[in-house]
């Protein structure tokens, strides 16, 4: 007979061992999958794990290419973790993601073809911005009226993603781009270009504000009142009330962090990366910064961690789509499986499992 | 723009058609969420019943065929939402969202190959006496057997629910998993056959869209369908009947959007476009700001027998 006990207090080793295990169960399972494909199994874990960083011919393109996917992961995951960590749902950072890359880029464009250096950085305060204008949707329906934040976050993504359309085909469509959709390409327009800090190291503005994300992120959970207010307002939210917290201030304060770095995200994408508005610039980032939040146990360092592995799988997965011809759909069939195991192995966290009969108390 | 063009027997006939695939994820869920579970994973859910009843009916040449695996399909990709959240305790909302996740990346994968083809689709039934009333015959009993079905499956989850013991248990369960547990119940079986139904309804929904409503497949073709299905479910207060009204009410703004498209309306095609999906969060608006609304009292909470 086979029973779960629960612990007083979550496992500590387990903790960080779920994730491990998590991405084991994954390759074993998608190596299944990929043999069922009729693909080598063991080629294609190889492919999407390892050959990115060492392979002797692909590596040196590959490898910059992890800090640019990671860096919108981090930055958008922190900020839904903050959420996350309070039991405030939000998962419609895409269309945040987006509606910040339209806010941001529209500044840009509006003042082409000035060459002031603070252009930019006015960019990414907009993007920021129209980040958090679209999480104050949520947030201020749920405050005042009790609104279920994770349908109004949800249903605001393809609004958004109806808004993009519209921008690329309207308002910020390139002038000179003869008639096509897409606004200008941000490559060509210096100013306000998120270009690579260091050459060939694929870091550039928006890696290092997730960096600094994850600094604040940790100091702020560790340290700060209101991040003692956030955890606390999640793991006991009687308690919380009860000690003065105003739930309405932390719903404001989650969603709109959570909104302005993924808004800031989407900037940093649009004017870098992606290069322009365009109806298809997004790629999902801010559902699969869901998992990223979650494999990085909602705290700031493992999602750092957690970003640049699920960006592997990003890059591995375009690598092994070349080289053996697996198809791009199962690489996010891939990413769901793990966020499934992780889920599935985390009762070890929360649970001791006994062998042996039942006590009768 | 011209109004004339819209023809008011096409725009029921449709109506009805267009709710279809969100009133059979709706019913599914709502029995679910009355079993006390918050499935989230609606969404991935109707893609996988899409998909699997697309190729299905494509590769037999039998819609039936496509509709039963798509349903099957659907409620065994539902059990491992069960597994997760009943036995391995796994938070319900997170896993929803792995589910929905899953769901969209393995019909992406699937659906490759079928990208571009067409299946055969359901016949029209002709009711016989019915079907010949002018006007209404052509509006209301001129359809495939899905429609009926889904409008008996409504009131088959109406009946159950308030007439029969199994209805009763059910409730029980979702309102106070532990009283239901002290007299007995099997919590956990009990949720998991709710979940497993939900599933297949929601996988019919999904097949109705590939195979009918459509009818093609393409990735992603959802577009936030089993989504609003759970905010029906919210709309609805729980209640099978208004379920059927908030399905047939959201069918309607889908097919009036798209026929002013089509009529040159004035407005911009966007607005139109975003328009199913700012009702539904008005509506959710309006809803939650009427206070009390019939939650499950148990709906989202998990259950361990030990405490």
């Amino acid at each position: 007979m086979i029973r779960m006990e629960r612990r007083a207090q979550p496992s500590r080793v387990w903790t960080a061992l779920t994730p491990v295990l998590a991405v084991m169960l994954t390759m074993v399972v998608g190596g299944i999958m990929f043999a069922l494909l009729g693909k080598p199994p063991l080629d294609a874990i190889r492919t999407i794990f390892w050959d990115p960083l060492f392979h002797p011919q692909f590596a040196a393109y590959s490898r910059p290419q992890l800090l640019v996917k990671a860096g919108p992961l981090i930055l958008i995951a922190i900020g839904l973790s903050l959420g996350f960590r309070a039991g405030i749902w939000n998962i419609g950072a895409e269309g945040q993601y987006i509606v910040g890359a339209i806010c941001g880029a529209g500044m840009g464009l509006a003042v082409y073809p000035t060459t002031s250096p603070l252009i930019f950085p006015a960019m990414v305060l907009a993007g920021a911005f129209g980040g958090w204008l679209w999480a104050m949707i949520p947030a201020f329906l749920k405050v005042r009226f009790g609104t279920n934040e994770i349908l109004v976050s949800l249903m605001l993504v393809y609004v958004a993603e109806a808004l993009l359309a519209s921008a690329s085909q309207k308002l910020l469509r390139n002038p000179d781009g003869m008639g096509f959709p897409g606004s200008r390409n941000f490559q060509q327009y210096p100013a306000a270009h998120n270009g690579e800090i260091l050459a060939n190291s694929g870091l550039h503005w928006g890696v290092l504000a997730a960096f600094v994300a994850v600094i604040f992120a940790y100091v702020l959970l560790t340290r700060h009142i209101q991040g003692f207010n956030i955890r606390l307002t999640g793991e006991a939210p009687r308690a919380a009330r009860f000690s003065g917290v105003s739930p309405a201030r932390i719903i404001f304060l989650c969603l709109g962090f959570g909104g302005a770095l993924a808004g800031a995200a989407g900037l940093f994408e649009v004017s870098g990366p992606a290069g322009q508005i365009s109806i298809d610039f997004n790629s999902g980032y801010g559902f699969t910064a869901i998992i990223v939040a979650f494999l990085g146990r909602l705290h700031p360092v493992g999602i750092l961690l957690a970003g640049l592995l699920m960006a592997l799988t990003y890059i591995g997965g375009e690598l092994a789509q070349l080289m053996l011809g697996v198809p791009g759909a199962s690489i996010q069939l891939f990413q769901g499986m793990l966020l499934f195991f992780l889920l599935a192995t985390d009762v070890f966290t929360n649970f001791r499992v006994r062998f042996g009969k039942t006590e009768i108390a | 723009m011209d109004l004339t063009s819209i023809n008011p027997i096409l725009l029921v006939a449709s109506i009805m058609i267009s709710a279809t695939p969100i009133l059979l994820a709706a019913i599914g869920e709502m029995v679910v969420e009355k079993a006390g579970v918050l499935n989230l994973g609606v969404e991935g859910m109707m893609i996988t019943g899409a998909v699997v009843g697309f190729a299905t009916a494509v590769s037999t040449g039998s819609p039936a065929l496509g509709f039963a695996a798509a349903a099957l399909a659907s409620a065994v990709l539902s059990l491992s939402f069960g597994v997760l959240t009943q036995i391995l305790m796994s938070n319900q909302v997170a896993t929803g969202l792995g589910l929905t996740l899953v769901g969209l990346g393995l019909s992406a994968l699937i659906g490759k190959p079928y990208e571009g083809m067409k299946s055969p689709t359901l016949p029209k039934l002709d009711i016989p006496v019915l079907g010949d009333i002018p006007l209404l015959g052509r509006m209301l009993f001129s359809h495939d057997a899905m429609v009926y079905l889904s409008l008996l499956l409504v009131l088959a989850v109406w009946a159950t629910l308030k007439y029969t013991r199994a209805g009763l248990i059910l409730r029980a369960v979702g309102e106070s998993h532990d009283a239901a547990h002290a007299l007995g119940y099997k919590v956990i079986r009990i949720r998991m056959t709710a979940i497993f139904f939900g599933g297949a309804c929601a996988g019919l929904g999904g097949a109705y869209l590939s195979l009918v409503r459509v009818p093609q497949w393409t990735e992603g073709m959802t577009a936030g369908a089993g989504w609003i299905a759970l905010a029906i479910v919210v709309f609805a207060s729980w209640r099978a009947e208004r379920v059927l009204i908030g399905a047939y009410l959201f069918g309607g703004v889908t097919v009036l959007q798209l026929n002013l498209q089509a009529a040159g309306a004035k407005v911009p095609v966007e607005i139109l476009s975003m328009s199913p999906y700012l009702i539904t969060i008005l509506v959710l608006v309006v809803i939650s700001a009427r206070g009390a609304h019939g939650a499950p009292a148990s709906l989202g909470r998990p259950f361990h027998a030990s405490s």
